[in-house]
């Protein structure tokens, strides 16, 4: 578990304090995937480097795992940082290296010496991220994603309880973004580790994060489940951040269907509600005539999710309303 | 060539085996001082690097000293250094003449040259990489030997390669004031008495050996840069 209690930031320039992030509470638990959203300049680089306290806190308390970081001196924070593997949206790989000794480094800087033990723990870290073949390459030799996967690599060798993911797809392509977070999804699943990434794109929140932080100008404006922020946001930004995954849910908020008659009702489906018949079985059931506006079915990680914009009209809306949250349909109300 | 040819072409020489001793105690001082110059140079050009503004061990006052004293010794033209220098000079190696007085001034006037361009290369350095390593929990000396130094390699070669040649330039200049080697050569018979092909002879030599050392230093460049 990282805890950060009342932490806040703020860098000197010019003699003057400009503060990067005001002061906050977080709970990240053991195991998840833990997702903070924020534009450029939102304060989400210091917050992930406050964790390895490769920034340090102007104030408050981080602890990770009981062991309260700021106090620790610089033999001990090394020790606690290997315990920690970090990706970087620009790898950060040493060029000079063969993409083995760029795994292997991280084991050498923890002292292990064993050629025979330093191998074969590299072949097995580049077996799991299907690098295997390209062990005797130097990384300007690998394309991006390959690159970050041999950072991905680098980043278990010393068997890590956390993963901090700076950005870590910013810098690649759509297909190549969706194999690295398959990637991170399935090591965060077998070896059970607690996965902090950064990101300014609402869709790789949505693919592999259990719970999510919505940062914006230094302050955490929204926080909770990813499937609970996705269907409902709160805070503009996060709406901003949601519209920008969803493009077709834009036209709902900018210009309500005025000249669509009858009542707006947006419907959120989660689970297994995705894939049952109730929409049409309650329709059927109370006469009430509908028309699909918008809609969408997808998956919040492995959350099957339904979102669909309907006007209602007929006698016995209200009734089909109270049959279908019966069935665990969530229902906000957006035009009368 | 035959010896009447050589003789017609170079009427002055008479003794080229005194070339030949020239160069070598050219090539002594070069390797001698160069050696030295890295020795000494590296490190401060290391340090130099690491407590600058914003690095792994910012110490502004250490900075401002060392970089005072790298660009106090840099703005003396050489062959005032080796003047200034000769009790110095006298006291480390006991003698301000020929190679071993050579020494001591071609190294003061030199390291502090390749310290600065080695400050220059490190910083060279992505300073993405030297935060993974921090990240990874590397101590400032595991990130100088296993992360600056190997990274910036090509830098560090060019600049030896750099130094080199500028010490070449050196060596010629402290021929004048009883290094010897080819510039003492050329100072003595080509400048002084008037013998231009000495001088001719001497050039040639000199440009030759800026010529191989610049060739070996791009190819060793090239050989390890990996970018």
């Amino acid at each position: 578990m990282i805890r950060f209690s009342d932490v806040h930031k703020s860098y000197r320039v010019d003699g003057r304090d400009i503060p990067a992030l005001q002061p906050f509470d977080l709970a990240i638990e053991s195991g998840e995937v833990f997702g903070i959203i924020g534009h450029s300049g939102a304060g989400k680089s210091t917050l992930i480097r406050l964790i390895n306290l490769l920034e340090r806190p102007s104030g408050g308390r981080i602890a990770i795992d009981g062991v309260e970081m700021t106090t620790l001196d610089e033999p001990a924070l090394r020790v606690q940082r290997r315990r920690i593997g970090m990706i970087f949206q620009h790898f950060n790989l040493l060029a000079s290296q063969t993409v083995a000794d760029n795994v292997a480094f991280p084991l050498r800087l923890a002292g292990e010496r064993d050629a025979g033990t330093i191998r074969a723990r590299v072949d097995e870290l580049l077996a799991r991220v299907g690098l295997a073949a390209h062990a005797d390459k130097y990384p300007s030799q690998l394309s991006g994603g390959q690159k970050q996967r041999v950072g991905i690599a680098r980043a278990l060798a010393n068997r890590p309880s956390i993963l901090l993911c700076d950005e870590a797809t910013s810098a690649l392509d759509p297909q190549t973004t969706a194999s690295v977070l398959d990637l991170l999804a399935e090591i965060n699943r077998e070896l059970k580790l607690t996965i902090v990434l950064i990101t300014h794109e609402m869709d790789v929140v949505r693919r592999v994060c259990d719970r999510v932080a919505v940062l914006d100008a230094g302050i955490i404006v929204e926080s909770g489940a990813v499937a609970d922020v996705f269907l409902h946001p709160q805070h503009p930004t996060t709406r901003r951040f949601v519209n920008e995954a969803l493009p077709e849910e834009a036209a709902t908020e900018q210009a309500p269907f005025a000249r669509v008659p009858g009542r707006i009702l947006r419907l959120s489906f989660r689970g297994e509600a995705t894939w049952t018949p109730t929409l049409s079985r309650v329709m059927r059931e109370t006469g009430v005539d509908f028309n699909i506006l918008a809609g969408r079915i997808d998956r919040i990680k492995a959350l099957p999710y339904g979102q669909l914009t309907l006007a209602m009209e007929g006698a016995g809306v209200d009734r089909a309303l109270a049959a279908l949250r019966a069935a665990g349909i969530e229902i906000e109300e957006i035009a009368a | 060539m035959s010896a009447p040819v050589l003789q017609t072409l170079f009427p002055h020489i008479d003794d080229w085996a005194e070339i030949g001793r020239a160069c070598v105690d050219t090539l002594l001082m070069l390797g001698g001082s160069l050696a030295l110059t890295v020795v000494i140079g590296l490190p401060l050009g290391v340090l130099l690097y690491l407590t600058g503004k914003g690095q792994l061990r910012e110490m502004p006052k250490l900075y401002g000293v060392l970089s005072l004293l790298v660009n106090v010794l840099r703005s003396i033209p050489f062959i005032i250094l080796m003047i200034v220098l000769m009790p110095v000079t006298y006291a480390l190696v006991g003698t301000k003449l020929g190679i071993r007085g050579a020494i001591p001034p071609l190294v003061i006037g030199a390291a502090p040259f390749f310290a600065r361009l080695v400050e220059t290369s490190l910083r060279e350095v992505q300073q993405g990489v030297i935060e993974a390593s921090q990240a990874m929990g590397a101590s400032v000396w595991q990130i100088v030997r296993h992360v600056l130094l190997p990274e910036a390699r090509g830098g560090l070669i060019a600049s030896t390669t750099v130094t080199a040649i500028a010490l070449v330039g050196y060596t010629a200049m402290g021929g004048a004031i009883g290094a010897g080697g080819l510039g003492d050569l050329a100072y003595r018979y080509g400048y002084l008495s008037y013998q231009s092909d000495y001088m001719l002879v001497t050039v040639v030599l000199l440009v030759v050996l800026v010529q191989l050392l610049q060739m070996l230093g791009d190819r060793i460049v090239s050989r390890y840069n990996r970018r």
